[in-house]
């Protein structure tokens, strides 16, 4: 049976019927979750998508981090669940201290809309390791609010620890180190501002390099079921 | 009605994208020497007396709210 992967809707976000599409195209089976539940309907993985939660008041995703599906997704994280913020999810998951650091107004006040290359720096994570290590990719990019900021010693513990996961080829943002993703310790809960759920069909995108984290999760998944 | 004022600003080693453009709008408009930092005000109206209690409460709402301790600091203060 294919692994449920839930995809969570906030009220303003944008992405995610794309996010369940591209589960569906990539072998999983899409769950839809919402933000005022607290039903993770039995899902093994959770995604949550880009868009602007709560029109992005107060901070990006701010908001969004007290919705009460997201007590949820953080006990669940915190249990070893697969965790994927993209973009907007991102944000939300720095601000719900699940990934530290946190997303500021891009350098230079411009909101990116692009295919932007990207370095793969670690397929030590659930949602990466398909990817071999170094893979340079394409994904799309579409942020007002994606500059990368930690404290001196959070950046350099990252970098340690190998915990930055993808990395700018060329710099849209001013993000620090160019760091375009990032995982926790665990390896279970990823985030970036580029948007892998937009490059999974043909019709729409050149690059298809996206699929390769919804393949990962469900390689990740389908072995513990194994092992189980 | 009693007013508590939340003041939230970048910290001060933290890139402030907002201000740096307003700073170069200033530049431009002709003022020299004008160095902007741009952060948020909130008003809080509370029923009631203010008490050590309400601040208290308030400080908290600012650490995990209002402020994001990350990239922000914030100061809580009675107004009127």
């Amino acid at each position: 049976m294919a692994p449920r992967i839930g995809v969570v809707t906030f009220p303003g976000s944008l992405d995610d019927q794309d996010a369940l599409r591209a589960v569906r195209l990539c072998g999983g089976e899409p769950v839809s979750l919402w933000h005022a539940s607290d039903e993770l309907r039995d899902v093994a993985a959770v995604i949550l998508p880009g868009g602007f939660s709560y029109g992005d008041y107060l901070r990006c995703g701010a908001i969004s981090r007290f919705a009460p599906i997201m007590s949820e997704v953080i006990s669940a994280a915190n249990r070893g669940m697969p965790v994927l913020g993209i973009c907007n999810g991102f944000q939300v998951l720095c601000e719900s201290h699940l990934l530290p650091g946190a997303l500021m107004r891009n350098e230079g006040m411009r909101f990116v809309c692009r295919t932007q290359q990207l370095r793969v720096e670690s397929n030590d994570t659930v949602w990466t390791c398909d990817f071999a290590p170094g893979e340079l990719i394409d994904i799309a990019i579409k942020h007002g609010e994606g500059n990368f900021r930690a404290d001196p010693d959070t950046l350099t513990r990252l970098e340690a620890e190998g915990q930055v996961v993808f990395r700018y080829i060329g710099n849209p943002n001013g993000s620090l180190n160019d760091i375009a993703g990032i995982t926790n310790e665990r390896g279970n809960v990823v985030g970036l501002m580029p948007h892998p759920e937009h490059n999974v069909d043909p019709l729409v995108a050149d690059s298809l390099d996206g699929r390769m984290f919804f393949q990962s999760v469900l390689t990740f998944l389908q072995a513990t079921q194994v092992a189980g | 009605m009693a007013l508590v004022v939340v003041d939230v600003m970048p910290k001060p080693e933290i890139l402030d994208p907002q201000g740096k453009a307003i700073t170069g709008s200033l530049t431009r408009l002709g003022h020299q020497g004008l160095s902007v930092r741009q952060g948020k005000r909130f008003e809080i109206e509370v029923t009631g007396d203010i008490t050590k209690e309400r601040l208290d409460e308030i400080g908290r709402i600012a650490d995990t709210l209002l402020a994001n301790t990350v990239i922000e600091t914030y100061a809580v203060r009675t107004e009127g």
